[in-house]
């Protein structure tokens, strides 16, 4: 009997061998293939952690953000609470006030070699917490080494119930040797401490996360006029799944989840992190697949060529109060861009960086602020303001405008402080061109402040909204803004 | 035909082998143990078959449309428009394609398609089944059912309906199989659920049937059988002893699912791979 079965194999696989074989045509494993031989265990915690080794928490500790850093010991194991079992992982979030850590975060990494995830399709786990709460950050994938399959689950919601969480893996085929089993990272609530409990964490095969839709730029469709020696980083990376509940989970990812492609490298090209190099004249599409599925987003790049940089400044270093130039020492700025709410809608900031030099560019401009007053800028000495600007459209329109306030915030210092004083000038379509830099040498004088001791800000307004002056410039890069006498 | 019982572990289905996985099918029937499955079906004579082959609108001579929005909503308080333009219905590469999308349409924020048998086929017991794959998302309801013939002169419920499959697009795992009748209608039907294990009903295809005859409906879902309402079940008149027409439609909101969201996807199909009707 056992000879006859094996003959029956024997034949059978020869069969069907024949038949892949004159049907195949899948190309072939390279010399350099390797097959991953990691174990493929599924949990993480059950009353224990499980295979993580001796050293497998890692806290974040303090930062150049955060001196205080997350509390070292915020993570236990609780042998009262349990979802399943005898145990569950117990995390205390510090208040908010506690000198050994502002918040509580971690990761969990094996002490060891990974584990092959590549046959299940999420991390599950059961949770609740002591008061209703929010985990700002939750996922995996986080080894404080390369970081390469990081994800994450923004804002997880805890109730005091036992509840089960999914985060899908966005694409598990790529997780062949993983350490970074779980990252978490949770804020004080109103500057308390809290404590939430985990149970039953692993990564499981569910065979209900479905209907992938990934996305970059957080799926819109960009458009960027730029320059070569320009640069991008793809952002707005996610995936979203519908889960077995009906409900759509989305997680951050990292790049490497993705695979990017440029219409044409010869215009821009995408490394595998998300790059994009703009490097000749012509345009582009920038698109990401996520294991064979098409990214929402996109990066459409005109690029007009070679970047002519603004003219050097000639003014003497002494005889110069510098707010943005290459060029200068630049005096200490709050920001480029103060987003003021509601009524800006200005995007952009001191992010356009060409062949090392600095530019500040601004989109859909209708009014933006500069703030330098931490501290403020002591003028008095000054005669002129310099200020290069390039419109980035080719037709100037009769009612184009761009206008230029300054302010001073007063001896006291502050905005709003009673002693403020401010003006603009305003620079007409007759004196704009399109597509090339214009420098603006301003008079001091013309804005007829009270005082020049605390300058504090900077405005520009083209505002394309304003029924008196209905501009239409909503593009503009601005460089060398210096005082000088 | 023969189904495996809800509490044996289904480890293949027919519709998924190739033809050289059927080769070894073969082998191992010839071995496998017979008392795993329970010989169910009287139904093997294939009587009508649409297995879309032809591209284009759904063969006239065994379907009619559902234009509109009916009453209500079609009793239910379904949000789309049925129309019959390719936009909500076609066949193409060998699949009828209902699509539901979300467009101002006559008055309806909505649209998609609903096929019947009506005055076409109209069959009294057999085996009734098709290949489907569904669509996802809140708000979603896509059905496969029969109705009474008689329902012009003999008012639902009174006709009587058989639901082989309903489902709702926010539970991508349940599918439901019902009969309504005279005193167990709506809300009061006669239904029981089935959920699939580890898998979906929107990522791949499933064969929903019944075995109707002069005293049982059985459901199956693939090779599982789920289901089975006879007289005794129902609290009210066995209406299931005369003809009945098919009918395949994909409603989008109404009383029994509830109304799309911002986190449904458009547009949503359902993808009818055959429908068969054996006597």
């Amino acid at each position: 009997m056992s000879n006859l079965k094996s003959i029956n194999i024997k034949f059978l696989t020869l069969f069907c061998l024949c038949i892949i074989l004159s049907t195949g045509c899948e190309r072939e494993l390279s010399d350099e293939a390797e097959f991953a031989t990691f174990p493929k265990v599924g949990a993480i915690f059950t009353d224990t952690p499980v295979g993580l080794g001796s050293n497998f928490y890692f806290p974040f500790g303090p930062g150049p953000d955060n001196p205080v850093g997350s509390k070292l010991d915020a993570f236990s194991v609780d042998g009262s609470v349990s979802y399943e079992g005898s145990a569950s992982m117990r995390f205390d979030v510090p208040n908010a006030t506690d000198p050994n850590g502002n918040y509580a975060g971690a990761i969990f990494r094996i002490d060891g070699s990974g584990r092959n995830l590549t046959e299940f399709d999420a991390m599950t786990f059961w949770a609740k917490a002591s008061q209703a709460a929010t985990i700002s950050e939750f996922g995996f994938g986080v080894d404080f080494e390369e970081n390469k399959y990081q994800v994450i689950s923004q804002n997880l919601e805890l109730t005091t119930n036992w509840i089960k969480y999914t985060i899908p893996i966005p694409d598990p085929s790529k997780l062949v040797e993983e350490r970074g089993m779980m990252t978490y990272s949770a804020a004080p609530i109103n500057g308390l401490g809290y404590t939430f409990w985990i149970d039953e964490l692993k990564f499981e095969k569910l065979g209900t996360v479905a209907q992938p839709r990934p996305a970059i730029f957080d799926g819109e469709d960009r458009i960027e006029e730029t320059f070569i020696g320009n640069s991008y980083t793809i952002s707005g990376l996610t995936q979203t799944f519908n889960l077995e509940s009906g409900l759509n989970q989305t997680v951050s990812a990292s790049p490497a989840y993705y695979t990017f492609r440029s219409s044409n490298p010869e215009v821009a090209s995408v490394n595998q992190y998300g790059f994009i190099s703009v490097i000749s004249a012509g345009s582009t599409e920038i698109t990401a697949l996520l294991g064979n599925v098409k990214a929402k987003g996109s990066m459409k790049i005109e690029s007009v060529g070679e970047f002519v940089s603004a003219p050097t400044p000639t003014e003497a270093a002494n005889d110069v109060i510098s707010i943005f130039s290459d060029a200068y020492t630049n005096v200490p700025v709050d920001f480029y861009n103060g987003y003021y709410e509601p009524f800006q809608i200005t995007e952009g900031q001191d992010d356009l960086v060409i062949n090392g030099d600095n530019i500040i560019k601004y989109t859909k401009l209708n009014f933006v602020g500069i703030e330098f007053k931490n501290p403020t800028i002591d003028a008095s000495e000054m005669t002129h303001l310099h200020i290069d600007i390039q419109i980035e459209k080719s037709t100037i329109l009769a009612e184009d405008f761009i206008r230029i306030e300054v302010a001073d915030f007063g001896p006291g210092g502050t905005f709003g402080g009673g002693d403020d004083s401010s003006g603009s000038v305003t620079i007409t379509s007759a004196d704009l061109v399109g597509g090339s830099w214009i420098s603006l040498d301003i008079q001091l004088s013309n804005f007829s402040l009270t005082s020049l001791n605390n300058l504090g800000q900077l405005v520009f307004v083209t505002d394309g909204s304003a029924t008196d002056f209905p501009g239409t410039i909503t593009d503009l890069l601005v460089d060398n803004i210096y005082l000088y006498k | 035909m023969k189904f495996k019982t809800m509490n044996k572990l289904n480890i293949l289905s027919v519709r998924k082998l190739t033809n050289i996985s059927f080769f070894l099918l073969i082998t191992l029937a010839a071995i496998s143990c017979e008392d795993d499955n329970q010989t169910v079906v009287n139904f093997e004579q294939l009587v009508v078959q649409d297995e879309f082959d032809s591209d284009g609108m759904p063969n006239s001579d065994i379907w009619n449309f559902d234009i509109g929005t009916g009453i209500n909503g079609w009793g239910n308080n379904e949000l789309q428009y049925y129309t019959a333009r390719p936009e909500n219905i076609q066949v193409q590469n060998g699949f009828l394609i209902i699509t539901a999308r979300e467009e101002s349409y006559r008055g309806s924020n909505y649209t998609s398609a609903k096929i019947l048998t009506k005055g076409k086929i109209e069959q009294t017991y057999g085996r009734f089944e098709a290949r489907m794959k569904l669509p996802w998302g809140q708000g979603m309801w896509p059905a496969f059912w029969m109705l009474g013939a008689d329902i012009d002169v003999n008012p639902w419920p009174g006709a009587g309906e058989m639901d082989i499959m309903e489902y709702r697009g926010q539970d991508p795992t349940i599918v439901l199989g019902s009969v309504h009748g005279p005193g167990y209608s709506g809300g009061e039907a006669v239904t029981k659920s089935y959920t699939l294990q580890n898998d979906r009903f929107d990522t791949g295809f499933h064969v929903f049937g019944i075995e109707w005859g002069s005293d049982f409906v059985n459901y199956y879902v693939d090779d599982v059988l789920y289901n089975q309402i006879t007289p005794a079940d129902v609290p009210g008149e066995w209406v299931f002893n005369k003809p009945f027409y098919l009918i395949i439609n994909l409603a989008v909101g109404g009383t029994f699912v509830g109304s799309p969201n911002n986190e449904t996807v458009f547009p949503q199909t359902m993808i009818i791979d055959y429908v068969r009707i054996y006597k």
